[in-house]
Formats: structure tokens, C-alpha cells, sequence
């Protein structure tokens, strides 16, 4: 029984790796890299011109049910990737909603909850320049034309697209979920705190079953232009798209952005059994915390607000690091922000922290906002149904800060407890300790 | 069992004033915040009024203001809310080292918070330098020139919606769980919810929780004036926000924050700070309808207050008042008006409903925090804040919405509601308190 009395029963993925979470996983084992020079838009002028982009046979209709097609048009891309995690997460679980197949339900809608980790979602900005091109006066931007000319060729449910809920408010209609919803809003953090928050919906008692995870589209001029001009983004990489993001690497410049989405199916351990679920993995504690730096476009230095957070979820799950066999860290490849996180790795599990195999995903899923904790979450589903952990992709030389154990070769071996960790600009941080059920 | 849960401080900026008590006087008198916009030229809007929060300075609620000075409006505003809840509940702030005894990993935050404002001269100028109307097709080099060289890297960290959290983290050095969420309307009264539920499960002894939300930017307005959600009674902006009046043509967008402070019951009896009222439950739902609309039954409305109830443990019987969503929009105030009679039958006509939006205007992410604020008002000095701009009564609509003027009354049980677009409705219910009351 683990410490929070929720299990993992579903899981779904759309990642640069793949339109699935096999796919995904089959890349992270390959060491396959899911970044490439962006095509969404021509990056010219770009610092970065690398993105971690979803395969163009992505096709959101492909999961959406026939009643809800004409909802398409009122969806940013956040949103449709959002749906077919869903889609996945669901039917991997076994459970039947109402946009599984309407005439077979196997679940209480009442029972059920929602929680979508979502990012700041910027606009199309084709969409919106002939309404801007219509408000200019001497070549410049001009409000008053815009409240005139521009605003009428808006289209009229424009806003419903770039709202963060509706995420899970399109998710929950199509799958016809009626109990509590929420909407995290910590950018890197949100996957995480979105799963620990819906763990505690199912651990008070108001649901038996939960959606959990985070989407973010971050393959937008504007979402790309932010992390060039703060300098998050590597500029030195633009013709090295396989080698361009290193975490923890001597050489890292930066991170890569991208897109995806990660959803978990959570269950309440007793609903899950009575029901002969399969479980993928226990929830055994979620920790939470802030970084606290002036300059908070970073980490503060020795990683505090990690720490803390590594500390509570360890607490919970009540096990030693000796108990740990993987830590999948946030590792973003912004060189001071690795070495805060690695700092506050070896701080919070002390001597053990050398040896515990950590294994770095952004190398080759990239840096995919809300949706990256969750993600993570998928790849230590994965990492313990197989028994198996993928070597790290382009850490070929640790950096000097980095006393981690961070994997050169695959290997195989039964791992009972995982530790997956996030932070993000502004302070939030999280972390989460997953339980293998055969341990 | 768990512990209670009461409140030991709360703190506005709202269009109303910039702290509690001038802001509850202002509604009780039914003032109206609402005003020609003035944050941008929106005359040629469809509307062109809003509900502005005027003459504010957040550097003079902080000794470091340097710390926040890019700060959007939204966070602003949270640090002038935080630092008043704080002060009355003993928590220092601009302190790296505190002395109040409050363990820093055992406070926590938790906000509603929207969107800061897209930086609006460059995001403009940029689409407008780039678009090739001839072609049409966007030039991504033209846009980046015009982007890269105008626009500030901080002022664009500054619009996510985590931002606020971080701030008033920096201001209060919490080092506890914390979350900020974003369900449109009903995000300030989820925050609230959620932060109680942190501190009822053991997570955290102290939270500071609320709404933070400005949508008085150009593309807000534009967004919920191309919906139609918004009244567009530009010849009258101080009767434009009327909840449940025949007349109702929409909402009036405003803009604020507002913060309490959450405590453990043994928490707030060990520092000897004076407890404002209980936090006695709290509910959420999903509509799972339409994006676009409330379920005409009001079925997510019913679920959520119906958990709210259960959860408080407490018969339907004890509810003194009702603090409404009551937005002036014809479906919600129709449909709230459904879903309360559908949760107190025939006893509905009986409680005394009213929707402080009338002066106010709709919040949105601070709506439902604002709100709660009102309600502990309202229980402290025995009084229902009344529905101003109420004169027509719309004969489909037949509660007791407490029109035009303040009402004394004995509360001593209030429901605060909230629902949000896409279909999120979240309830809490606060109760006077008393020492003597049953452990939960």
C-alpha cells in the first residue's frame, strides 16, 4: 500500500519522440533526438532556431468523437495535444467514458477528475495580423483603429482558444468528467503539482479516478522569442540539432523548447483493484516548494526550493535514498540551473546521490513547459515496467559542479522507487517519488 | 478528522479602494467602481468602459521595490493585497530573516492568477512590420527584427501566470507548497479551496491564498467583446454591471487582488493572532457540457455547492446568505438563479442572495477571493451586501437578491460562489467563529 493510496493505471503521451508514450519510450531508448530546425515558422532572425516539434502526421481529429468535431475550431494546439494524451491515457487504463464508446461506460462521471497542468498559451499571431494589418496608421499599430477595423475581423470565439482551463475543460466534455477540475498554471512545475494535486483529490475521498498531466505548445514566435531574449535558449547550436541541449554536460549553452503533452490515468488503490486494473506504478509522495532569488528568471544557487521539495516527497514516500534506483531531474541545460538542481540533488539524498542512475530526458524530448514533468512521469512508468534505464543523451563529459551518477550505458535492473524533480521560472518546484507495484 | 481551518488576514486592491474596509464601505453604499478605460484608449471599443483599480503604487507596500519592478499590473496588485493580509496576521514581509516564529517550509501560497498583458506597443508593431498582406504571409524575419530589438526579456517572464506566486514568495520568503491555477472566473475561490485543503491534509500550517487577475489589456477586451459577454451600456457605466436585473446586457470587466490568510485552528490560537471567521467547506465540479456554455440545468452549479455542503458537514437549513457568481450575464444569473433553488428547493426564496459584482464588476481570476473578503465583512458586522443597479426585476428571476441596499441580518453560515468559463464551478462556505465548535 503506498503512502498516498493512489495508483497509476493509464498513461498517454504525444511527444517530438512520437504520436505515443511507446513511441516515446522506444526513442529514449534509442536515444533518438526529437529536435529539429523549427518548421512552424521560419526562424530566421532567431537566436535559436531549434524546437522539439510534434510529427506533422498529428492529426487531432484522429481522437476527437464525432459530437465534439465542431469544438475543433475553438482549440489551439495546446489543447489538441492535450486531447490525444488523454485519448491514450484512458484507453491504456482499461476505463470507458463517454468518448471511449458512449454505449459501453464503465465509470461514474461524478467520480472523476481533472487536473491539466497548462503554460502561458500565446496566440496565433497569423490569425490575428489581417485584423492587426487593418489597424495601422503610418505604419504604426494604431488602438483606436483596431477597436474600429481590427477587432470585427477577430473571429468571435477567439478568446475560448488561449484560455489555459480549457484544456481540461474540453477533455472533461469529451469524456464527460463532472467532478473537480483545475487548471495548474507553474509552468515547468505544472505537470507535477497538476498529478499531486489530483492525488489528493482521490486521497480525500472526492474522486475514484483522476486525469493528471500538462500540455504545452511552445512551438510559437512569441513563446520562442521569450527564451531567446532571456537567454534560456542556446544560440550556439542552430546547425547541431541532435547535440544542441546538454544537461549537465561541460559543454551545455542552453536549453531547446518544444512540444508536447503527458497524461496519467490516477486511480484510487483499492477502486483500481476491485476493478483487476493493471497498475504501472504508486504514487509515494509529492513535495513542493519555492526558490527564492532576486534574479528570478533562475534557480538561486544551491538549489534550496529543489531541496525542500526532493525532502517532502522522500518524507511522504517514507523510504531512504538507498531505496531510489532512478532520479529523472528537471536538467534543462542551462548550465546554472544544473548545477543549482545537481547541488540540491546531492543535498537533499545526501552520500547516495552519487550512485543513484539519473537519466536526463530534454536532450532528446526537449524542454516542453508544462507538459515536461509529466512526460518524465511517463518515462519512469516506462523505465520501471521494462526494468530497464536508457543511457543520457549528450552528457558526454559531466560538468565540473556535477557529482551525479548520470548514465553512459543503458542497464537493466529492477527499479523500486523513482524520483522525478521540476522547477521553474518565477520559483515553484516539485518533485515526485513513484513506486513500482512489483516492488 | 482534521483540524479547522480559519482565517487570520485578508487584504484588497480592487476598483473599490485599496484596502478592506474602505472597499466594503464603498459596496455596502453600492459606489461603482466602473469607469471610461483609461489603461489604453478603448473608445473605439464596443465597450469602452471597465472596472479599473485607480491611483495605485505597489512600491509603498514593500521596503524592496526594486525586487519587483517589472512586475505586471496583476502582481502589483499582490503584493499591496499580501502585504495588508500579512500585517493583520503577524507574518513579516521584505525579510530574509524573519522573526515572527513562523516556520517558512509551513507557509505556503496559493493564488487564482491570470495572464499579465502581452507588451502591447511591440507585439502590435511586430505582427504589423512582418504581415504581408499582398501574399498573405507573415515575414518571420521582419517580425524578428522589430520583436528582437523592442522587446524586454523581463517584461515578457513577467506576463506568465505563475509570476504573482513568485512575487509575493520573494516578499514573504514562503518556502511552502505552492500553486498557482487558472480556471477563468472561478480560479480565486479554487485557490482559496485548494489552500485550505493543503493545510487540512497537513502540507502546510499557514497559506496565503486568493485571486490576482487584470484583463484590461487590449486583446482581454477584445476577446470578451468579440464572446459578447460584455455589457456595452457605454452611455452609463456605473449602472452597466447589474446581476439580476431584467435589463442585464453583460459583465463589466475589472481588475485586482485580493489575498487571505489561511491558518490551522492551533496554529492561529498558538500566535494569539484574532481569527476573522472559519473556513468550514469547500466544492468543485465540472459542467463537462460546452466550452462556451453553462449546462441549462445547472448541474455543475448544483454539484459544486452540493459537495461544499457535504464537505462542511452541515444541513442546507444553516445557510444564512448566498455571496453570488451573479456576473449581469442573462445565462449565468438565469442559470445560478436554477441551480440555487435546485440545491434549496423550496427554501430558496427564503435566503437572501446578492452579487457584490454590481459595484464592483467581475474580477475574474480575483472575482471569487475579492468576494470571500465580503463575505467575512458581512458575517463581522452582521450585514448583507446588497445587488446595486438592481431596479428591474427580471419576473423569470424570483429570489431575494437584497437590491440597492445593505441589509442587517444575522450570519453566522455564508456560501461565496464562483463559475468559471468552460465549465468550473467551485463553492466555499465560511462560517463565524466560535471557539466552542466541534473538531472536524
Amino acid at each position: 500500500m503506498s503512502s498516498t493510496g493512489v495508483v497509476i493505471t493509464g498513461f498517454g503521451a504525444v511527444s517530438p519522440l512520437g504520436l505515443t508514450a511507446d513511441e516515446m519510450w522506444d526513442g529514449l531508448c534509442s536515444s533518438k533526438c526529437g529536435i529539429k530546425k523549427i518548421e512552424a515558422f521560419d526562424p530566421i532572425g532567431f537566436s535559436c532556431q531549434l524546437a522539439g516539434q510534434i510529427s506533422p502526421d498529428f492529426k487531432v481529429r484522429n481522437f476527437i468523437p464525432k459530437t465534439h468535431r465542431k469544438a475543433v475550431k475553438m482549440m489551439s494546439r495546446d489543447i489538441e495535444l492535450a486531447i490525444a494524451a488523454a485519448n491514450e491515457a484512458i484507453t491504456s487504463s482499461g476505463l470507458i467514458t463517454k468518448g471511449i464508446d458512449p454505449e459501453k461506460v464503465n465509470v461514474d462521471s461524478r467520480r472523476m477528475a481533472i487536473n491539466i497542468g497548462a503554460g502561458l498559451i500565446s496566440c496565433d499571431l497569423v490569425e490575428l495580423a489581417p485584423a492587426v494589418a487593418a489597424s495601422v496608421t503610418d505604419g504604426k499599430f494604431d488602438i483606436r483603429k483596431w477597436g474600429k477595423d481590427g477587432l470585427g475581423l477577430v473571429t468571435p470565439l477567439w478568446l475560448l482558444k488561449y484560455l489555459p482551463n480549457m484544456l481540461a475543460c474540453h477533455i472533461g466534455i469529451i469524456h464527460d468528467i463532472q467532478g473537480p477540475s483545475n487548471t495548474i498554471t507553474c509552468a515547468e512545475a505544472a505537470g507535477h503539482l497538476a498529478i499531486a494535486e489530483a492525488t489528493s483529490v482521490i486521497n480525500r475521498g472526492w474522486a475514484d479516478i483522476a486525469l493528471a498531466g500538462g500540455a504545452e505548445a511552445k512551438v510559437n514566435p512569441i513563446v520562442m522569442i521569450r527564451q531567446c531574449l532571456l537567454k534560456r535558449a542556446t544560440s550556439q547550436s542552430n546547425d547541431e540539432p541532435d547535440s544542441a541541449c546538454r544537461p549537465f554536460d561541460v559543454a551545455a549553452t542552453g536549453s531547446v523548447f518544444g512540444e508536447a503533452a503527458g497524461i496519467v490515468v490516477l486511480e484510487n488503490a483499492e477502486y483500481a483493484a476491485r476493478r483487476g486494473a493493471k497498475i504501472y506504478a504508486e504514487i509515494a509522495g509529492c513535495g513542493q516548494s519555492n526558490n527564492i532569488n532576486p534574479a528570478y528568471e533562475h534557480l538561486e544557487p544551491d538549489g534550496k526550493g529543489i531541496q525542500i521539495a526532493i525532502e517532502k516527497a522522500m518524507s511522504q514516500a517514507n523510504i531512504s535514498a538507498e531505496d531510489l534506483d532512478l532520479i529523472i531531474p528537471h536538467g534543462t541545460a542551462i548550465a546554472a540551473d544544473d548545477s543549482a538542481e545537481a547541488t540540491a540533488i546531492e543535498a537533499a539524498l545526501g552520500k547516495a546521490a552519487e550512485k543513484i542512475p539519473v537519466f536526463p530526458t530534454k536532450s532528446m524530448l526537449s524542454n516542453t513547459g508544462a507538459a515536461a514533468g509529466a512526460l518524465d512521469i511517463v518515462a519512469a512508468i516506462c523505465a520501471m515496467k521494462d526494468g530497464k534505464i536508457p543511457a543520457a543523451k549528450n552528457c558526454d563529459k559531466k560538468a565540473k559542479y556535477c557529482n551525479l551518477n548520470i548514465l553512459q550505458k543503458p542497464i537493466e535492473k529492477n527499479i523500486r522507487y523513482v524520483l522525478c524533480c521540476s522547477y521553474t521560472y518565477g520559483g515553484q518546484t516539485a518533485a515526485i517519488v513513484l513506486k513500482n507495484p512489483n516492488t | 478528522m482534521s483540524e479547522r481551518v480559519v482565517i487570520t488576514g485578508m487584504g484588497i486592491i480592487c476598483p473599490l479602494g485599496h484596502d478592506v474596509e474602505t472597499a466594503w464601505q464603498r459596496i455596502l453604499a453600492c459606489e461603482s467602481g466602473v469607469a471610461k478605460t483609461t489603461i489604453f484608449d478603448a473608445s473605439t471599443f464596443p465597450t469602452t468602459f471597465s472596472s479599473e483599480v485607480k491611483d495605485y503604487d505597489f512600491s509603498k507596500y514593500t521596503k524592496n521595490p526594486k525586487l519587483h519592478k517589472y512586475c505586471n499590473r496583476g502582481s502589483g496588485f499582490a503584493i499591496g493585497a499580501a502585504a495588508q493580509a500579512c500585517k493583520q496576521a503577524g507574518i513579516e514581509i521584505d525579510t530574509e530573516e524573519p522573526a515572527d516564529g513562523i516556520d517558512r517550509n509551513r507557509l505556503g501560497i496559493y493564488f487564482g492568477a491570470g495572464e499579465g498583458s502581452v507588451d502591447n506597443d511591440v507585439f502590435f508593431n511586430a505582427i504589423a512590420a512582418g504581415w504581408n498582406s499582398g501574399e498573405n504571409k507573415m515575414d518571420w524575419d521582419k517580425w524578428a527584427k522589430v520583436a528582437f530589438g523592442q522587446m524586454s526579456p523581463m517584461l515578457e517572464l513577467e506576463q506568465e501566470s505563475n509570476m504573482p506566486a513568485g512575487h509575493i514568495a520573494m516578499l514573504t520568503a514562503a518556502r511552502g507548497p505552492t500553486r498557482s491555477c487558472l480556471t477563468a472566473c472561478a480560479a480565486g475561490t479554487q485557490a482559496v479551496g485548494e489552500a485550505t485543503m493543503l493545510i487540512r491534509s497537513g502540507q502546510a500550517d499557514i497559506m496565503l491564498a486568493g485571486g490576482v487577475h487584470s484583463m484590461i489589456h487590449p486583446l482581454g477586451l477584445t476577446g470578451f467583446n468579440r464572446l459578447t459577454a460584455l455589457s456595452t451600456r457605454n452611455d452609463s457605466p456605473t449602472t452597466a454591471s447589474r446581476p439580476f436585473s431584467a435589463s442585464r446586457d453583460g459583465f463589466v470587466l475589472g481588475e485586482g487582488a485580493a489575498i487571505v490568510i489561511l491558518e490551522l485552528l492551533s496554529s492561529a490560537k498558538k500566535r494569539g493572532v484574532k481569527i476573522l471567521a472559519e473556513i468550514i467547506g469547500y466544492g468543485s465540479s465540472s459542467d463537462a457540457f460546452r466550452v462556451t456554455d453553462m449546462h441549462e440545468s445547472g448541474r455543475g452549479a448544483i454539484g459544486a455547492i452540493t459537495a461544499a455542503l457535504t464537505d462542511a458537514g452541515i444541513d442546507k437549513e444553516q445557510i444564512d446568505y448566498i455571496n453570488t457568481h451573479g456576473t449581469s450575464t442573462a445565462e449565468n444569473d438565469s442559470i445560478e438563479t436554477k441551480a440555487i433553488k435546485g440545491v434549496f428547493k423550496e427554501n430558496a426564496k427564503n435566503i437572501p442572495v446578492s452579487s457584490v459584482k454590481g459595484a464592483l464588476g467581475h474580477l475574474i481570476g480575483a472575482a471569487g477571493a475579492a468576494e470571500l473578503i465580503t463575505c467575512i465583512c458581512a458575517i463581522r458586522d452582521n450585514t448583507i451586501p446588497p445587488t446595486a443597479n438592481l431596479n428591474d426585476s427580471d419576473p423569470q428571476l424570483d429570489l431575494d437578491y437584497v437590491p440597492n441596499k445593505p441589509r442587517k441580518a444575522e450570519l453566522n453560515t455564508v456560501i461565496n460562489e464562483s463559475f468559471g468559463f468552460g465549465g468550473q464551478n467551485n463553492v466555499v462556505i465560511i462560517k463565524r467563529y466560535k471557539s466552542q465548535s466541534p473538531e472536524r
